[in-house]
């Protein structure tokens, strides 16, 4: 039977190691200045030599849980979404349920949407408990993202995630809409077999990024009611530091509204875990009863949009895990240009 | 590791840090049938708090050949708060911050891959907080 359904736990995770932009434009011979400025980012998280998409969900997991403080065990859904699996066949999701203790009585995927896989993870889980069909359901998106060498990617794309579980008692987050816009458009893609990604360039600008979070965002306010001017708080997919701020400031939000979500200048783009981990941000500092809107983007392309509302129960949740600025601005481990290829195995060597 | 069947078998130590605690107290991971100390055979399962202190530790610079790429890094023997005491790799951390005493944090990391197509191990290693 139908019932309700919202977010009961959230968690992220980022790892320690980061790059400098300026350091990846030394490599290249680009003028670091002009990518800070045209991306709008100083830096970016890097994984360690030992994390991939599985430990990134599994950190992210447990703070979530911290937060949800449930048994494991009554997780009925573990969807882990993401564009850097580390099996091609052998889903994350299985090593996540057994680090954590969940299941063997669960469902588990793992999904795959480009940057939006991750929102499409909470939908699916919200989904699941709205309908009744489980207690809880866990969504996570998760990313090592790539970018080749010397593109314009790899000035962004980064690693970390964020993970929200979803239930219909002791709701920290209702739920009150959501709505998916979906076309194909070929922006950006990965044939199998292939390290990295290609992109359209400015094409993944305004007829892909901006025609679905725009339009996504335009159907989601007609259909929940509500005015830009209803939300303390909103946040979009973060290919960039630049996309998101122009994409909001076209609906009509304030730089206000925005800050506190827009984690890439710090973080840079952690693909799937972009926009939940800007959710997770939020989530840290909504108070209750105020709104917060999360769009996604997904190339390829699509978008998912939530409204949450906080409820009284989420300022006792908030500190029961790290906070994802405190991790931001917490340890971290800079990294020459060598280590970074080093790191993500960008260098050939023998065996 | 062996292959991908003893990985499966060891996951619940590997993963979730499942020990044993004999009759006697003693506290051991990975398992074994009989405590050192007492001969006593009866034991529970239980779950290590996953933090832990520093009781040895080294710096390996000549490591075997799968963890070649890795060194140098350190190595500690660490106790958790059950009297567990544990060998296991450090991470994300600075050389001069591994200390004796000093506590860490037990995080789930891959330990090594089995070549480019074999499987990916899973399991605790320790940063110091």
């Amino acid at each position: 039977m139908a019932g309700t359904a919202g977010i009961v736990g959230y968690g992220s995770y980022v790892p320690a190691y980061r790059i400098k932009v300026e350091t990846i434009s030394d490599q290249w011979g680009d003028d670091a200045g002009s990518i800070e400025r045209g991306l709008m980012l100083s830096e970016k998280t890097v994984p360690g030599r030992d994390e991939d998409t599985i430990t990134i969900a599994v950190a992210a997991a447990k703070n979530a849980l911290l937060r949800a403080n449930i048994d494991p065990q009554k997780i009925g859904a573990v969807y882990i979404g993401s564009e850097s699996h580390p099996y091609a066949v052998k889903p994350s999701g299985t090593v996540l349920v057994d680090a954590l203790g969940i299941g063997p009585n669960v469902h588990v995927a793992d999904l795959e949407f480009a940057c939006k896989a991750g929102a499409e993870a909470m939908y699916i889980s919200y989904s699941h408990v709205l309908s009744g069909n489980m207690e809880y359901s866990m969504g996570i998106g998760a990313d090592t993202s790539q970018g080749a060498p010397g593109d314009a990617l790899e000035y962004s794309a980064s690693a970390g995630g964020s993970a929200f579980i979803f239930g219909s008692k002791n709701i920290i987050a209702n739920v009150l809409s959501t709505h998916s816009y979906t076309s194909d458009t070929a922006d950006f893609w990965r044939r199998e077999y292939r390290h990295y990604p290609r992109h359209g360039g400015r094409f993944t600008g305004e007829p892909a990024y901006f025609k679905h979070v725009l339009s996504c965002t335009e159907a989601l306010l007609d259909k929940s009611g509500f005015k830009p001017e209803d939300f303390a708080h909103v946040v979009y997919h973060m290919p960039n530091g630049k996309f998101p701020l122009k994409a909001g400031k076209i609906m009509g939000f304030t730089n206000d509204q925005m800050k506190q979500g827009w984690v890439v200048n710090k973080m840079g783009n952690t693909y799937s875990g972009s926009s939940p981990t800007g959710m997770a941000a939020i989530m840290d500092v909504l108070k209750p009863g105020e709104k917060a809107m999360m769009i996604s983007f997904g190339s390829g392309a699509g978008s998912d949009g939530f409204v949450f509302e906080a409820t009284d129960l989420l300022p006792a949740v908030q500190n029961k895990a790290p906070k994802i600025h405190d991790q931001l601005d917490g340890k971290k481990l800079y990294l020459s240009y060598g280590q970074y290829a080093a790191y993500r195995k960008k260098i050939m060597f023998n065996d | 590791m062996a292959n991908s069947q003893r990985y499966t078998r060891e996951i619940a130590r590997r993963y979730r840090l499942e020990a044993q605690k004999f009759e006697d107290g003693f506290v051991c991971l990975p398992n074994r049938y009989v405590s050192p100390d007492t001969g006593a055979t009866k034991f529970e399962k239980i779950n290590l708090k996953p933090t832990g202190t520093i009781l040895a530790f080294t710096i390996i610079h000549i490591p075997a050949d799968r963890f070649a790429k890795e060194s140098p890094f350190p190595v500690a023997i660490i106790e958790t708060e059950e009297g567990c005491r544990l060998t296991t790799q450090i991470v994300d951390s600075k050389f001069e911050d591994v200390k004796i005493g000093g506590k860490v944090e037990l995080v789930f990391r891959k330990a090594t891959e089995e070549g480019d197509s074999g499987i990916l191990n899973y399991g605790y290693k320790a940063i110091v907080l």
